[in-house]
């Protein structure tokens, strides 16, 4: 079986695939990084959302062959190394942006991905990015809320509205 | 005692750390030594007979440990149904045999034939690709009324029909009902479909068995909302198991909706292969499994009838519906149509009179169960629906029409056997007009006409049963199970509580709002109790989270057990104190002596009943544990209006959701940011009902919307940000928290509100259209303003 190589979370990882074994299995599997989660086989739902090379990628998306040399990070690296959530981490939890928790690490390297490139986005700009990830338990109020509160904006009106 | 741990603080969710930092423990993250995967192979045919299933080939390719067919299930049980019903004429229900892999035939697109276990997930599957099946296709049955005609295909061969129950509540009401029609001055009558959904909790099902030789204990690891009822179904019903060798665990589980509280064939196969194999056996389904295999929800044709007098009261309402079972009963399926449906036809209305007759009609499509709300949606779109057609034929407000017939007079005891404890209709009514601000619509639609766009309001109110249920009654109706909830508080030596409770969180955050609780009852940090669930080896006994039940139930049984330990932490304070028992308060984690300075701490009287040297060891046992087992004495009946504005595209028939606004009474409320949270879910799932989502099935049993490419989620695009209100509160007069429950209210009430809102904005636009069934698509709208 090849071997891929790449960095995950700073760190290197290698490890024995087949040729049809995908990024997030790679993850998952092979580096017990078991924060990616797997919702569809369809390239839908979004809840195995990573960066690769900075860039959001789906990843279910890729063959983890695609990754080889990549920087990959994963939800397990956002945190500091003192475990001090990243800030969309924390705007999650103090508007209670997750329920179930199993959509959540997709969701939030979506919205970083998003705030990278647009960092005051708006409502609107938040939910046509948001158009990749799926949700069930929130009806979405407290993500878009989560997000906009995250990138500096005033949420306190948005349920009086 | 800060108020952020304790009842109506909106705590942050203690759970959400490890969900957001990537270190929850879902079933899929959990890999045992020497674990080998399964694959199913699944029928792609509707209906048929299983003429050869020929493994051979299989079993010869890498990897393979065995394949196991319907053969090696001959002489196990099949896949229970936990609820029985009685129809019109006393005949229990037609009751199918569902053995755990396809015997004799298959009868659903997605029903397991084969199971190939191999040392890797890959390697199972290609395996499968090599079983040579032989299937002689039979025609499938997939309409409701065709599937009762004379003549039609049988699903199953052994059964009469495909007729499961002839349903009619309350049967002796059926002549007075009629005569009620007879006299009535105006008629209102609808037809409408409750459109077929399937639950997609983001987490997919997963299933792990493991087996202990040494013990011959059984484990498994499964994505379930009541591991307990999963241990004594399959232990009891399927293996053979008894419940003291069988281990069942639930950890983080995300999301259910219903559709994880069912006893499913993967469960039961993971843990007989274990056996089999003496190795740890692993499924994880894939999405395009679970839309064809998970329990789908709704699925009901109804025609009702409206009765009213010349004043416009309410006099008589009748209903005939046809609820579709799929090919084998599913846990609950029987209860969901009539339990869970006839018994809240009254909605918040005193109609004096009612009947309903459902028929539960077996078809060539997955089983279905109960989904979020669960029979109560059903009940509420009709009734919402045939309330706003008759205030349009009637030519009066459909808000005043509903004022006008509300029940105001509590405990009201409706014609449908069942007695609301507590109740404000007119409050929500008054805080929805207030927050949806109706009296602005005028102005908002003149505002979307100018830009060409059709704007409707619609409102209506719901009402629903939940915390089920009293055990002797539910037992009377035909359930197979009790219906209580268990906890166990287990005090430790320092302080800290350990509380067990048999209610399951997939998303609700009960290890925050349960531990608030505690926290206020003793008057400690909420810091200091932990909630531990999901597990039968640590967890005595639960029944489970199910219709909107955890609070209202589970944490009645907390409360109960809490107060045991309280009575006993009074005793030893009351010796510690030199005191007489009856003078003892506890405040703020204090216990005093009335009337004196003379106070111990929570934790000194704590470490006195694990280190009893003071201890009066002649009155009571050393220890602080106790288990409260609470049965409810009645239902609860959250309930509330809602209303939703819509522009349609004239050119298009889309349809958008401007504004949503829910005004709901739950009752008491522990944590308000929860509350809403949940209320935000349930509405987008009715959004997503009346706009969005329809599971399709063609006329040979294939599913179409069998993957998010046909099956359309809401996304974050499809809804706004909603305006919800809990503010009225009319608290439960029966469970000792005064709590009602709200998962499921947002589903219920919103399916209605957008279809009345729609229906108003094509008839502004001059339209005479009366009704379009869900999904209100653009294609469906567009063509309904053509017609």
């Amino acid at each position: 079986m090849p071997e891929v190589s790449m960095t995950v979370n700073g760190k290197p990882a290698k490890g024995q695939i087949e040729g049809r074994t995908l990024l997030v299995e790679f993850i998952r599997d092979n580096l017990g990084l078991t924060g990616t989660h797997v919702g569809c086989d369809t390239s839908q739902c979004g809840a195995c959302v990573v960066h690769v090379d900075g860039r959001a990628v789906k990843a279910c998306t890729i063959f983890a062959a695609e990754a080889e040399g990549a920087e990959v990070k994963t939800i397990e690296g956002m945190a500091e190394p003192d475990g001090t959530m990243h800030p969309i981490q924390a705007a999650f939890q103090d508007h209670h942006g997750l329920q179930c928790g199993f959509c959540t690490p997709g969701m939030v390297m979506s919205a970083a991905a998003l705030l990278a490139e647009n960092p005051t986005p708006t409502e609107a700009e938040i939910r046509d990015y948001l158009e990749g990830n799926i949700c069930r338990c929130t009806g979405y109020h407290n993500i878009v809320k989560a997000i906009m509160a995250a990138s500096g904006q005033d949420v306190s009106r948005v349920a009086a509205e | 005692m800060p108020k952020d741990g304790g009842i109506g603080a909106s705590s942050k969710r203690r759970e959400d750390v490890r969900f957001l930092t990537g270190t929850g423990n879902y079933t899929d993250d959990i890999n045992l030594r020497g674990q080998a995967y399964v694959h199913f192979l699944r029928s792609d045919v509707a209906h048929g007979r299983l003429e050869k299933v020929d493994t051979t080939d299989a079993e010869g390719m890498p990897g393979v440990i065995r394949v196991f067919t319907g053969a090696d299930f001959e002489g196990v049980g099949g896949i229970p149904c936990g609820w029985q019903v009685t129809d019109r004429f006393g005949e229990v229900m037609q009751e199918p045999a569902h053995p755990v892999l396809a015997q004799g035939k298959v009868r659903h697109v997605g029903d397991p034939i084969a199971a190939v276990v191999a040392e890797t997930r890959e390697q199972a599957r290609d395996a499968a690709e090599a079983i040579v099946l032989d299937i002689e296709e039979l025609p499938a049955v997939v309409d409701m009324k065709a599937a009762l005609e004379d003549g039609a295909t049988k699903v199953h061969d052994d059964l009469t029909s495909n007729l499961c129950y002839d349903w009619g509540f309350v049967e002796e009401n059926k002549a007075a009902v009629d005569e009620a029609f007879g006299k009535a001055a105006h008629v209102t009558s609808l037809e409408l479909v409750n459109n077929r959904l399937i639950a997609n909790p983001m987490e997919p099902r997963v299933a792990v068995g493991d087996y202990n030789r040494a013990s011959d204990e059984s484990t498994l690891y499964t994505t379930s909302q009541n591991p307990h009822v999963i241990r004594l179904l399959m232990g009891a019903f399927v293996l053979g198991i008894p419940e003291h060798k069988l281990r069942v665990v639930a950890p983080d589980v995300g999301g259910g909706f219903g559709s994880k509280i069912y006893h499913y064939a993967e469960e039961a196969f993971c843990t007989f292969a274990a056996r089999a194999l003496n190795r740890p056996v692993k499924w994880t389904s894939t999405r395009s499994e679970a839309f064809m295999s998970d329990a789908h929800g709704r699925d009901h044709v109804t025609k009702i009838e409206l009765a009213l007098d010349a004043d416009n009261n309410f006099t008589a309402l009748r209903t005939d519906t046809h609820a579709n079972m799929g090919a084998y009963l599913s846990t609950f399926a029987p209860c969901v149509p009539t339990w869970l449906h006839g018994t809240l036809m009254a909605g918040n209305y005193k109609t004096p009179l009612i009947y309903v007759n459902v028929k539960a009609v077996f078809t060539n499509t997955v089983p279905v169960d109960a989904y979020r709300g669960a029979g109560r949606p059903e009940a509420t779109y009709q009734l919402e629906r045939v309330i706003d057609k008759a205030a349009r034929e009637l030519g009066v407000d459909p808000i005043a029409l509903r004022r006008q017939n509300f029940i105001t007079e509590f405990p009201y005891a409706t014609p449908v056997a069942v007695e609301y404890d507590t109740g404000d209709y007119h409050a929500t009514m008054d805080k929805l007009e207030e927050i949806a601000d109706i009296k602005g619509f005028a102005a908002r639609r003149t505002e979307s006409e100018k830009r060409g766009k059709l704007r409707g309001l619609g409102v209506n109110c719901y009402i629903e049963a939940c915390g089920i249920a009293p055990s002797n009654l539910v037992g009377q109706l035909g359930a197979r199970a009790g219906l209580y909830e268990s906890a166990t508080v287990r005090v430790n030596a320092t302080g800290g509580l350990t509380v067990m409770t048999g209610s399951h969180s997939h998303g609700q955050g009960h290890e925050t709002t349960f531990a608030q609780v505690i926290a206020e009852m003793i008057g400690i940090d909420a810091d200091q109790v932990d909630i531990v669930h999901g597990d039968t080896a640590r967890v005595p006994m639960g029944m489970g989270t199910y219709g909107s039940r955890s609070l209202a139930v589970g944490g009645s049984a907390m409360v109960r057990a809490t107060e045991k330990i309280i009575n006993k932490a009074r005793k030893i304070a009351a010796h510690l104190m030199e005191a007489s028992e009856g003078d003892i308060e506890l405040k703020d984690g204090q216990f005093t002596v009335a009337g004196t300075d003379k106070s111990v701490a929570w934790g000194d009287v704590t470490l006195a009943a694990y280190v009893p040297h003071n201890y009066p060891l002649e009155d009571i046992e050393p220890g602080l544990e106790e288990t409260a087992f609470y049965d409810p004495a009645n239902f609860t009946y959250p309930a509330g209006a809602y209303a939703c504005e819509v522009e349609v595209d004239p050119e298009t028939g889309r349809v958008t959701i401007e504004r949503f606004a829910a005004a709901d009474d739950f009752g008491n409320v522990v944590n308000p940011m929860i509350v809403e949270g949940q209320v935000h879910g349930g509405l987008a799932q009715g959004i997503g009902q009346a706009l969005l989502e329809g599971c399709a099935y063609d006329e040979n049993g294939q599913l179409l919307t069998g993957s998010y490419m046909d099956y359309a989620m809401p996304r974050a695009d499809d809804v706004p940000f909603y305006h919800v209100d809990h503010s009225c509160q009319t608290p439960c007069t029966h469970n000792p928290l005064g709590v009602k429950g709200c998962g499921e209210a947002g589903a219920i009430g919103s399916p209605p509100a957008v279809v009345n809102a729609v229906v108003d904005a094509l008839r502004t636009g001059g339209s005479n259209i009366t009704h379009i069934d869900m999904p209100l698509s653009p294609s469906r709208v567009w063509q309904a303003m053509q017609g």
